[in-house]
């Protein structure tokens, strides 16, 4: 750690390495170490590493709770835990399922839909700040760290969707063709939430106070994206002019989180969904992997410096 | 040395290396760890770094490997050379089968050839002595079996240029020869070797060139058993000017 140089010391080299060092590289066709790789060849690599990947991820999830005495039954306990207490506070205290058909299915699909983007989004502020001696010590892109994250969270969530149609069985949501709609609406989700890993990890791996903001900027957001609560029955208040509805109704997390609803609870009808709903879920995926990852191979070289 | 007919596998060209220690929020120091260094490797050489502690070697060998950059001059280098060493990869809470798997996965291995050096991993670490230890969970192994199994996954690859950070001091005299063994082979098979070590007699006996840095900066390049003399000559010198 302490390199501090006292005195100058006199330079003695007994073999004289020869003058021109660089043409001598050059002469042999020696590459510069550590050089950023050129999109497509990134791209290449990642591909090749994806059984690091995926055992990266399930390794991880593994891990997790492997200390705990009910071991793997808490990947089931906490979505249904976190839905009780928004149940118990929102649906009873605060009364916001008035006017909300199938509350309960409405609530949970909300949280945990909601649950996978925000776990993903804090795993990606971690993903590289939180294993700097993996990266320090190791070679392979690093785009493998924040999707391999990704990929643990979308392992938990399809977890949580067990207990989900369980839930939704007991309310009386039997499977219809269109839950079909999951399908596509989980996968836009999921490489939106990829997308903004990227982002967040290249943030944070550079100013690591990103993740002591990412839970009040995470918690607005929830708010703000009507997990617990209606929308669209703020449209019908009247309070507020429709293009702040329609504003929070676009937000990528409520885009997602109205589609699995639209998708999965019978009572929950397109008419309460976003003009162009489908279009919003594909730009936003789109905009959010192909820029995070073009991002966050443009700083590939310095991740783990200092 | 007038040789321009051997091959360089490294070749380092007049390296700077800074990094920033953040300490507190006004306070972030640059440390110049390495201030200058030149030196060009050849294939087949087995090359020892010596120096005091935080005089370099360990970052000097993380840019040969392309994990530290540069802030000055240039590292170059044939394929891409790598740092003995998957001990970041593992997990403690996992079995120590699946961190074979997950170690050999992360340096690189594909799943095939993981499957195919399982056993003789497992074998080499020796952890399956006593009792089935590799179905346990890492974190129950006493240190002396952790340090031989992580040893076992990181030399189960072969490398073009090999740097290897005070590898040999770990598991007991017996596990010491065998991995002594294991280092001449990946020596054998690798272009170059580079070693960091504290131990002057690993050093002259495993490599026939040394490189010593002290202060980020490169005192003296030249036949293993010529620079460890001179630097045990500065080291006691030290000593007294110290008190």
């Amino acid at each position: 750690m302490t390199t501090q140089s006292l005195a100058p010391p006199e330079a003695l080299p007994s073999a004289a390495p020869p003058q021109d060092l660089r043409a001598l590289a050059l002469r042999h066709g020696l590459t510069v170490s550590g050089a950023r790789p050129s999109l497509p060849a990134y791209a290449r690599q990642l591909w090749s590493r994806r059984a690091f990947i995926t055992a990266f991820a399930s390794a991880r999830l593994t891990a997790q709770y492997s200390q705990a005495r009910l071991g793997q039954v808490w990947q089931l306990m906490t979505p249904l835990l976190n839905a009780a207490v928004y149940y118990a506070i929102f649906g009873v205290l605060m009364n916001a399922k008035h006017g909300v058909p199938d509350y309960v299915p409405f609530l949970i699909t909300g949280i945990f839909v909601w649950t996978f983007t925000s776990q993903t989004l804090t795993a990606g502020t971690r993903a590289i700040s939180g294993n700097l001696g993996l990266v320090r010590a190791l070679h392979f892109p690093r785009a493998s760290l924040p999707i391999s994250l990704a990929l643990q969270q979308l392992q938990q969530f399809l977890l949580s969707l067990a207990a989900l149609v369980v839930i939704l069985f007991g309310f009386g949501e039997f499977p219809a063709p269109s839950w079909l709609l999951a399908i596509p609406a989980l996968f836009l989700q999921t490489l939106f939430n990829t997308g903004a890993a990227l982002v967040l990890a290249r943030l944070a791996a550079r100013l690591p106070d990103v993740s002591q903001l990412m839970p009040f900027v995470l918690r607005t957001w929830m708010y703000a994206s009507g997990a617990m609560w209606s929308i669209q029955n703020l449209a019908s208040d009247g309070r507020f002019p429709a293009g702040v509805v329609l504003a929070l109704q676009c937000n990528p997390a409520a885009v997602y989180i109205d589609l699995m609803r639209f998708a999965l609870i019978g009572s929950y009808t397109s008419a309460q969904l976003p003009p162009h709903v489908w279009a919003l879920a594909a730009g936003w995926a789109l905009l959010a992997f192909g820029g995070g990852f073009i991002w966050f191979w443009k700083a590939e070289e310095s991740y783990g410096r200092g | 040395m007038a040789d321009t007919e051997r091959v360089p596998t490294v070749v380092a060209d007049g390296v700077h290396i800074t990094y920033t220690v953040r300490n507190g929020p006004s306070g972030t120091r640059r440390v110049h760890a390495v201030k200058g260094v030149s030196f060009a490797a050849y294939k087949g050489e087995a090359i020892g770094l010596i120096g005091s502690n935080g005089s370099g070697k360990s970052t000097l060998l993380k840019a040969v490997a392309g994990l530290q950059p540069v802030e000055r001059g240039q590292v170059y280098t044939q394929g891409q050379p790598s740092l003995l060493g998957v001990n970041a990869a593992l997990m403690g809470d996992l079995t120590g089968e699946r961190n074979v798997i997950l170690g050999g996965l992360a340096m690189g291995m594909s799943r095939a050839e993981v499957r195919e050096r399982y056993d003789d991993i497992v074998e080499f670490s020796g952890v399956n002595e006593k009792d089935d230890a590799i179905s346990r969970p890492m974190r129950t192994y006493s240190s002396g079996m952790g340090a031989r199994l992580r040893f076992a996954i990181a030399a189960a690859k072969s490398h073009d240029v090999l740097l290897i950070d005070e590898a040999l001091a770990t598991g007991d005299a017996r596990f010491r020869r065998r991995s002594q063994r294991r280092i001449d082979e990946l020596r054998a098979e690798a272009g170059t070797v580079f070693l960091v070590s504290h131990s002057n007699s690993t050093i002259t006996e495993t490599c026939e060139r040394a490189l010593w840095l002290e202060a980020g900066t490169l005192r003296m390049d030249g036949p293993a058993r010529e620079v460890v003399a001179a630097y045990e000559d500065f080291t006691g010198a030290g000593k007294t000017r110290q008190t």
